[in-house]
């Protein structure tokens, strides 16, 4: 009986004891971590968030915007934006373009410094082109420097990396030569895969190129932390050409991927800047915030494609545009986007350069006139009523797709009497068949221009574009965009690329749906902010007023 | 015992092979490659992409590349993360989650038994309904709803914790992401611990222990917990399992660098040696874990030892 009884005792201990040994080690480690809670922060801290984590900092090596937020604060190309969005000389001084439009000469600033001290100089640009060229870089956007000499040859592995059509002509002045004219060419030298890298650090580090320490900085802020997941911390530049304008001393790009988490963290004062607004806190922030809410023309068009290689589309135009026109795109963003985006009547967004979008012809018609031709149109494509058309709607599982979708989905019940199938998919499951061409028949998808020019949108459904997702080939609409690309005059260009917008449209090959807008909440603290329609906010031009 | 550890960690390695060989057909069998987005590249281009990352080899060829790479400690790089290593990024990511899961098993335990000890004792007072219902609560509110409130309520009304993860450096950061995780788990164990306790001071050798006149504190300290939190022991294999698939909504939420954030984001994002990699680390990991749970049975209940 005793001998049972400090058995079982001594198990019970063990048992105690490990309990107890596991809240010692967890109170341990907080307690650990308490102490080594942050030093003080520097003057001015600048919290923005990003609503994925950038999946680089190499610039070769970037394919997200939310990696091109944080590449624009520490580092510079050529050329760049203004708060506005205006295009701005920044690593160069100025430049010369030549009559024919094929070879442009930059004449760099020659204070323009990297963070350890090196000039920027011409060989700099020279080395980093290639490397973007480079196969064996497998840079995702080398397609930017893709007009410059020789360019598809180097990328197709046919031609050596050095006969990149980039010279260095002095120290601090740098000769590129174009095969065609390209005339949004100064608009391409601002995508961060046009920044320099550093030669001795990238030879030094290699793949550890970008990461905190070994990653040299030319912008107004240089990488101090880089924790994944969480957080990319950036302090002031000191070698910064124009140091001496930057008011905000360090920026923390935060990346929440919840808009609600997000959205509470503003709230609690966590974030100066938000990347976007949930859809359903909109109203409810528009009312308690007004002043802090930022919404801008965004160059962005969220589209129904449809597949033109298969029935029930191919060769159907007045299907397409039937289809098109029973959508009452006004009640879609008044009722489900609600976040002053715009009724999208063409495929070019308001708001590009020097450029009047074309749009179709019912744009006009009200929303009687509109469905009564639609039906008209249905009729003509021969279906009705009777014998409704059997399609097939395909978009990617998320709240708002889905919710427009059910929407388009009525409007079409009620308009045309046809019911349409709706089928959702994961993103890249969606992308995957979009490229397939083999399934798929309306599908859902978006395209963000990645220069402020009407070629940007257009040249997609170039024959020949390998983002041309639709099948849609017309000769005519071709040979417009080579015309346009080949005017020195910016007015015969415009005409040619408005003609080419004109024929695109009455090919029905797509559905816009609304233009996208830019949703930021900015803390009043925060001065300086500049809507422009890339939605770029570098944090050089921002300052902070004193929290009060 | 040893002899019988060893034989169990041997018997272990064939099934790690089939989870990484079924893990590698099904993430390549997903549609979407890690390089599809809007944006098609020129043919040229994604061909260079792929064939940095060997994706234009036949699968069996990119199998055995990874394999041999993983048994060498080399897990590839992220396909992502085109900076890091997946080896760099899971090293960066477990102290993280190690440290969230064990605050927060920690944690239920603690405050779990205790309720369900105090419930047993006071069967059928208010304290018990008391703490029934809030163990139910825990139980049937899911984290990705008891989070947001608790954020709602502590950051951003009252002020007292942050928000998000990197706001601050301190432990405050901790606090309420380590209460998401552990409130079922609370619920749960609050539960089990009651109703198990209740079973044991009803059973016979606890009515002798009555008997001989020994008093209610000595009785469940010396006689009923042990019996009582046996069912407990088998329940904290499931236990790990919702914290660990708990921690990856909570991270998501709070923002933290952890394990299960990196996995939603490599499913995502079809980065497949950062899911590969992370397949096979829990896989080893529930392994271990069910090894030690098995030990653990010996070391408390003889009978099983004997078998």
């Amino acid at each position: 009986m005793l001998m049972r009884q400090t058995g079982a005792r001594s198990r019970h201990r063990l048992w105690v004891a490990l309990l107890a040994l596991l809240v010692l080690v967890a109170g341990i480690t907080l307690l650990v971590d308490e102490l080594q809670e942050v030093p003080a922060p520097p003057l001015s801290v600048l919290n923005r968030s990003l609503v994925t984590e950038p999946e680089s900092l190499d610039p070769h090596k970037v394919r997200t915007k939310q990696a091109g937020d944080v590449l624009r604060d520490i580092g510079e190309g050529l050329t760049g934006y203004t708060e506005s969005g205006e295009l701005i000389p920044t690593g160069a001084e100025r430049w010369e373009i030549s009559d024919d439009g094929l070879s442009y000469r930059f004449y760099l600033r020659p204070d323009a410094r990297w963070s350890n001290g090196d000039a920027v100089t011409a060989e700099h640009y020279v080395y980093s082109f290639r490397r973007l060229i480079d196969p064996a870089t497998a840079a995702f956007y080398a397609e930017v420097l893709i007009d410059l000499e020789n360019a598809p040859a180097i990328i197709a592995g046919d031609s050596p990396v050095d006969a990149l059509g980039v010279e260095a002509t002095g120290e601090f002045e740098l000769t590129i030569r174009l095969m065609r004219r390209v005339p949004y060419f100064l608009s391409l030298l601002t995508n961060p895969a046009a920044y320099p890298v550093h030669p001795e650090s990238v030879r030094k580090y290699g793949d550890a190129y970008a990461r905190a320490g070994n990653l040299p900085s030319n912008g107004a802020y240089k990488l101090s932390n880089w924790v994944v997941g969480s957080v990319i911390e950036l302090v002031r530049n000191e070698m910064y050409r124009d140091n001496a304008n930057t008011a905000i001393d360090a920026v923390n790009h935060h990346v929440v991927t919840d808009g609600v988490a997000e959205l509470n963290r503003y709230r609690a004062g966590e974030l100066d800047i938000t990347s976007n607004v949930p859809p359903d806190a909109f109203a409810e922030v528009r009312r308690e915030r007004p002043g802090e809410l930022r919404v801008s023309p965004y160059l962005s068009v969220y589209f129904y494609g449809f597949n033109l290689t298969r029935p029930p589309f191919r060769d159907n135009v007045a299907l397409r545009k039937a289809l098109s026109m029973a959508i009452d795109r006004e009640e879609l963003v008044e009722k489900i986007t609600g976040r002053g985006e715009q009724a999208a009547y063409g495929w070019v967004p308001p708001g590009v350069l020097d450029y009047e979008p074309r749009e179709f012809f019912y744009a006009s018609f009200d929303k009687h006139e509109r469905e009564a031709a639609a039906e008209r149109m249905y009729n003509e494509a021969g279906f009705d009523r009777e014998r409704p058309a059997e399609i097939e709607l395909r978009y990617n599982t998320a709240d708002v797709t889905e919710r427009i979708a059910l929407a388009i989905q009525a409007m079409w019940r009620d308009v045309l009497g046809l019911e349409a199938k709706l089928i959702n998919e994961e993103q890249q499951v969606l992308l995957s068949n979009i490229r397939a061409m083999e399934v798929t028949q309306v599908f859902r998808a978006a395209w963000t221009g990645d220069y402020n020019d009407a070629n940007s949108f257009l040249y997609l459904f170039k024959s020949d574009s390998p983002s041309n997702l639709f099948g849609y080939r017309n000769v005519e609409f071709d040979a417009l965009l080579e015309q346009a690309a080949n005017q020195t005059d910016p007015t015969r260009r415009r005409f040619f690329l408005e003609e080419a917008d004109r024929v695109l449209l009455a090919d029905h090959p797509v559905m816009p749906i609304y233009f996208y807008v830019s949703k930021h909440l900015v803390s009043p603290r925060v001065r300086g902010w500049g809507d422009n329609v890339l939605d770029y906010h570098y944090s050089q031009y921002l300052s902070l007023a004193d929290r009060s | 015992m040893l002899r019988y550890a060893l034989m169990r960690v041997v018997g272990a390695i064939p099934t790690l092979f089939l989870v990484v060989l079924v893990a590698f057909i099904m993430v390549r069998a997903a549609p979407g490659g890690p390089f599809d987005t809007d944006r098609v590249l020129p043919a040229e281009v994604a061909a260079n992409i792929e064939r940095a990352y060997h994706l234009d080899e036949p699968l069996p060829q990119q199998f055995r590349r990874y394999l041999t790479g993983v048994l060498r400690g080399d897990f590839g790089p992220s396909f992502r993360y085109s900076d890091y290593s997946v080896a760099e990024l899971i090293r960066g990511a477990l102290p993280v989650s190690v440290k969230l899961g064990v605050l927060a098993m920690a944690l239920a335990l603690c405050a779990g038994i205790s309720a369900g000890l105090v419930a047993a004792l006071r069967r059928n007072t208010l304290t018990d309904r008391v703490v029934s219902a809030i163990a139910m609560t825990g139980v049937s509110v899911p984290v990705i709803v008891i989070a947001p409130l608790l954020v709602l309520f502590f950051a951003v009304q009252l002020g007292w914790l942050p928000a998000g993860w990197s706001s601050s450096g301190g432990g405050s950061r901790w606090i309420m992401p380590i209460i998401a995780l552990a409130l079922p788990q609370i619920g749960f164990i609050a539960r089990i611990t009651r109703s198990s306790m209740i079973e044991v001071l009803e059973s016979e050798f606890i009515r002798t222990a009555r008997a001989q006149g020994l008093a209610t504190a000595t009785i469940v300290r010396y006689h009923a917990m042990k019996p009582a939190l046996l069912p407990l022991l088998s329940y904290l294999g499931p236990a790990i399992a919702g914290i660990v698939t708990g921690a990856i909504v909570v991270e998501q939420i709070f923002g933290i660098p952890g394990l299960g954030r990196l996995f939603v984001q490599g499913a995502q994002n079809r980065d497949f040696t950062l899911v590969l990699g992370l397949v096979i680390l829990y896989a080893t990991v529930i392994i271990l874990l069910n090894l030690v749970v098995d030990l653990l049975y010996g070391v408390l209940d003889p009978r099983v030892r004997r078998t």
